[in-house]
């Protein structure tokens, strides 16, 4: 796991060294072992898939990456660095972004607003500035709204750039969430359960989006996603939780083919 | 480009106006497009200079004298560079529906033999390349949005950016060549080849001139004044001749500005941001606007309710007079100014009228209601009868001469004549070339003095000198007993419903009239709302028993209406259904202008139309259908049909026919 010459992807796609690397991640909630001595790596370029059934400490996963949760034992590499202990908003300078599980956007500012927030952290305009709109200030948010126009262009939403955030349907919401983590221009990209509760068209559109997202910007990928057709479809490595330990990892077809992964998950394959 | 510029005379191609254009207004905008929020736009100078390079680089790619060049997106300042760019190179652009299946682009590429593809993006890449195999002259293909593409073969394909790049690149090889080709077109070489839609058959391949374009976009241009300071809107298919002599020929003859949306679904906010000053909708988009403006301010508060309903009925009364110029008392034009400032104003500016002056509808008969309405708001809408073959303008109202049920006279430099089956023949400079590749077509549609079949039947009103069109030729029949049998002046009665979007009347040849009726979603949706009825999907709320007595009620009312008319009497509908799925163009049902193909409809649901002349009270169906993505499933349903109460015809009226 510490080399760096990545790998060739089926289709064709040439994949970096170790952007990060979680290290016999434990974390317990008093009692509750919801990870127990993890390790995996997600490499540049790459769309890695965080898989399992309810409650296999998934998000858990997730929130560790993200900061939210501070392993209880076991270390965070990123970027060839060990990382300390961190706070979300830290995280999130260092390039990592992140969507939820339960929508979590302002409901009552506008598209556009919501897809601003996620160039927070490239703000520097101090609160004077930014109260009087005055130099710095006024050149950042055009500079900024500049970006956010290509994502909302990119994600094609530009119908709905000036509609409140609170009218719009539930699978336009998740694009949104997805437009305000590509504003950051992150690194790494988290998506907590991106297709949840859509419908098949959108779970396409989506799924198209998430492809375009890696192919043009390079953007690395990790997402959790309980349906497996889309799981297997879009990414390049997978690995299986169940009950907070890894039972599996590899490429779709290696993980499809763990007796271990079918007995846990997957069921018995169809004929 | 000095050399081109040869006053009036030399300006006998597009590329030529374009290098006057470049000349006269350079600094002044010639395109507009709104991209990442913000309208770009390109003066004639730049716009000259892009379509060089493109021009540049298509001649670098090989491009042949007499080659098409097929352009296939949504309307882009990039994709009518493309056409010029053709045009400059001597070989022929042929725009495509956007929202064609393969299968169709197919046909019409393999038809033209298209060497080169300029598509806008991905989805427009991919539907060509799922049908290369079967296009034998097909070479290279050039598209714009890098999107999604990175990954593709890039041998045969090419981005637009690129191209332009090796084109600058190659300025010195090839501008000789260019500048000779460039001077070579005259008003005999091809300017377009544009598909018609196809009501019947497969769609034909109508070549224009340069002659026919450029005639007739001076002719029409000096009609409305059309002048540089000129606004438009394109957000028409590109495939369709309306935008071609809009956005192309009268905005290159007036020197005028073409502003692009952003994508379809911002169309509205696009509009009232660029409030165009020249506005051209089929009527299915005045029809829209109105349900859409009556759907909230059904959902207003009383007053602001009834102060609309105060004023809009005021501008009924007055409106049109004041429009057309006819004395209106005093306090009347006060009181139309107070609404102006209070309703029709505000109503303007939030629809994008603001700053029309001309605003034109064609393609169908549009609804007097929804006619009238416009016009009491100030606006100058008017209409006009055209065909692909014509370049559009056969006949259109001048100004002060506006009614919704003809029409208008004949366009300048346009000759009408009426054959004795009812028929009307036009011959213009506007007429068309040829059919590509069909010289049987050309020959039964043209005869040897140019004289061009319409395939409407009408009449021209002696005493204003107006065309009134009263129905497809082929499509008016004789019911059983002989009456007269028009199914398009009954379904275009019912579609003047905001709760009815199509309808599909059968009865050539039977004793009596029946119906297929469409229900509009979006007005019907709104009303199931407000009346608190549940429904899961269309299917459901077009079977609602209340929706088919709302249905019942507008039919029987067009009934009492068709009465009236000694000649169509016997067309009222006496049995209906409401459909279970909207007629699509991805079926097949309607043309990608959408109209309706009557025979198709007739032959898919014969089942349907069966019951409705054996009496039945209901019928159970099942329907195909295909998914925007090509894919099929099935639709089942057991529909009900009703019988509507008719007007019987008065002996009166029969004595007197």
């Amino acid at each position: 796991m510490k080399d760096t010459a990545g790998y060739i992807t089926e289709d064709g796609r040439q994949i970096g060294g170790t952007l990060m690397e979680m290290r016999n991640i434990t974390l317990r909630f008093g009692g509750v072992v919801a990870i127990q001595d993890i390790s995996f790596d997600i490499r540049e370029g790459e769309v890695r898939a965080i898989i399992g059934p309810n409650g296999a400490g998934k998000s858990s996963m997730l929130n560790v990456i993200s900061g939210f949760y501070t392993p209880s034992e076991g270390e965070v590499w990123y970027q060839g660095k060990k990382r300390p202990p961190m706070k979300p908003y830290q995280v999130a300078r260092q390039g990592v972004a992140r969507t939820f599980q339960n929508i979590a956007l302002f409901e009552g500012m506008t598209v556009l607003d919501n897809v601003m927030t996620g160039r927070l952290t490239h703000m520097k305009a101090g609160i004077a500035s930014q109260a009087l709109w005055w130099g710095r200030a006024s050149r950042e948010e055009v500079e900024n709204r500049e970006k956010v126009e290509r994502v909302i262009d990119f994600l094609e939403i530009q119908n709905i750039r000036k509609t409140p955030v609170g009218r719009l349907p539930y699978g336009l919401k998740k694009r949104v969430e997805l437009a305000r983590a590509l504003a950051a221009e992150p690194s790494l990209l988290l998506l907590d359960e991106p297709m949840a509760g859509m419908n098949v068209e959108e779970k396409e559109d989506m799924s198209r989006f998430i492809l375009d997202v890696n192919d043009e910007f390079g953007t690395t990928i990790c997402l959790i996603e309980h349906d497996m057709g889309v799981v297997m479809d879009l990414s390049d490595r997978v690995v299986v939780m169940d009950y907070g330990k890894k039972i599996g990892d590899g490429t779709p077809d290696e993980v499809r083919g763990n007796e271990d992964v079918i007995a846990a998950y997957l069921g018995v394959p169809h004929d | 480009m000095a050399h081109l510029t040869k006053g009036a005379d030399g300006l006998r191609s597009v590329p030529a106006l374009l290098a006057r254009n470049a000349a006269q207004y350079g600094r002044s905008p010639a395109y507009r497009e709104k991209e990442y929020g913000i309208w770009q736009s390109w003066t004639w100078a730049e716009t000259a200079a892009e379509v060089e390079a493109l021009a540049l680089g298509l001649l670098n790619l090989g491009v042949n004298e007499g080659d098409f060049i097929a352009i296939i997106g949504r309307n882009r300042p990039y994709l009518y560079w493309s056409m010029v760019a053709a045009q400059s190179v001597g070989a022929i652009p042929v725009p495509l529906y956007q929202d064609s299946v393969a299968e169709e682009m197919e046909y019409v590429l393999s038809h033209c033999g298209a060497r080169f593809v300029i598509a806008g993006d991905q989805e427009q890449v991919d539907k060509v390349i799922e049908v290369q195999e079967h296009l034998h002259q097909f070479e290279h293909m050039i598209y714009l949005d890098p999107r999604g593409l990175r990954k593709y073969d890039h041998r045969r394909l090419h981005q637009f950016s690129h191209v332009q790049e090796q084109g600058r690149a190659a300025r010195d090889e090839f501008t000789g060549e260019l500048n000779r080709r460039r001077d070579k077109l005259n008003y005999d070489s091809i300017c377009v080849m544009l598909y018609t839609s196809g009501t019947t058959g497969k769609p034909k391949g109508v070549v224009l001139s340069n002659r026919n374009i450029i005639e007739t976009a001076r002719a029409s241009s000096e009609f409305d004044h059309l002048k540089p300071d000129d606004e438009v809107l394109a957000y028409l298919p590109m495939a369709w001749v309306g935008d071609f002599i809009f956005s192309i020929g009268q905005a290159y003859w007036s020197g005028f500005c073409v502003n692009c949306p952003e994508s379809p679904e911002t169309m509205m906010t696009d509009l009232r941001e660029i409030a165009p000053s020249y506005y051209f909708a089929p009527p299915r988009v005045f029809e829209t606007q109105l349900t859409q403006i009556m759907i909230r301010m059904e959902d207003s508060g009383t007053f602001k309710k009834k102060t609309f309903d105060h004023f809009m009925a005021h501008a009924g009364k007055v409106g049109p007079d004041l429009l057309d110029g006819r004395e209106v008392g005093f306090y009347d034009r006060l009181k139309y100014r107070l609404g102006e400032f209070l309703i029709y104003g505000p109503l303007k500016n939030a629809l994008g009228f603001s700053n029309v002056r001309v605003g034109y509808t064609a393609g169908e008969a549009i609804g007097p209601e929804i006619f009238d309405f416009y016009r009491s708001l100030g606006i100058n809408l008017k209409q006009l009868y055209g065909q692909t073959e014509a370049s559009v303008f056969i006949t259109q109202q001048p100004d002060g001469e506006v009614r919704s049920d003809t029409v208008g006279v004949p366009s300048p430099g346009v000759e009408i004549r009426i054959a004795e089956g009812g028929e009307v023949f036009y011959r213009s400079p506007g007429v068309f070339v040829e059919y590509y590749k069909n010289p049987e077509s050309t020959a039964d549609t043209k005869d040897q003095e140019g004289w061009v079949a319409t395939g409407d039947a009408g009449f021209i009103e002696e005493a204003s000198g107006h065309l009134r069109i009263i129905d497809r030729a082929k499509d008016v029949g004789a019911m059983a007993d002989g009456a007269m049998f028009a199914p398009k002046y009954v379904e275009n009665k019912l579609k003047f419903y905001p709760n009815i979007l199509e309808a599909v009347v059968f009865g050539a040849g039977r004793d009596r009239c029946c119906a297929f009726i469409n229900i509009d979603l979006a007005a019907v949706g709104n009303w199931a709302e407000r009346n608190n009825i549940a429904y899961a999907s269309y299917q459901e709320l077009a079977g609602h028993k209340q929706v088919l007595d709302a249905i019942q009620a507008h039919i029987e009312e067009t009934n009492e209406s068709i009465a009236q008319d000694d000649m169509l009497s016997g067309c009222q509908v006496h049995r209906f259904l409401v459909l279970h799925k909207e007629l699509d163009a991805d079926d097949g049902e309607l043309t990608r202008t959408r109209k309706v193909r009557r025979k198709i409809i007739g032959e898919k649901f014969a089942d349907l139309v069966a019951a409705l002349y054996d009496g039945s009270n209901s019928v159970y169906t099942e329907t195909e259908v295909t998914y925007e993505d090509g894919r099929k499933g099935k639709i089942k349903a057991t529909l009900e049909i009703r019988d509507a109460k008719v007007v019987p015809v008065t002996p009166k009226a029969m004595a007197a026919e």
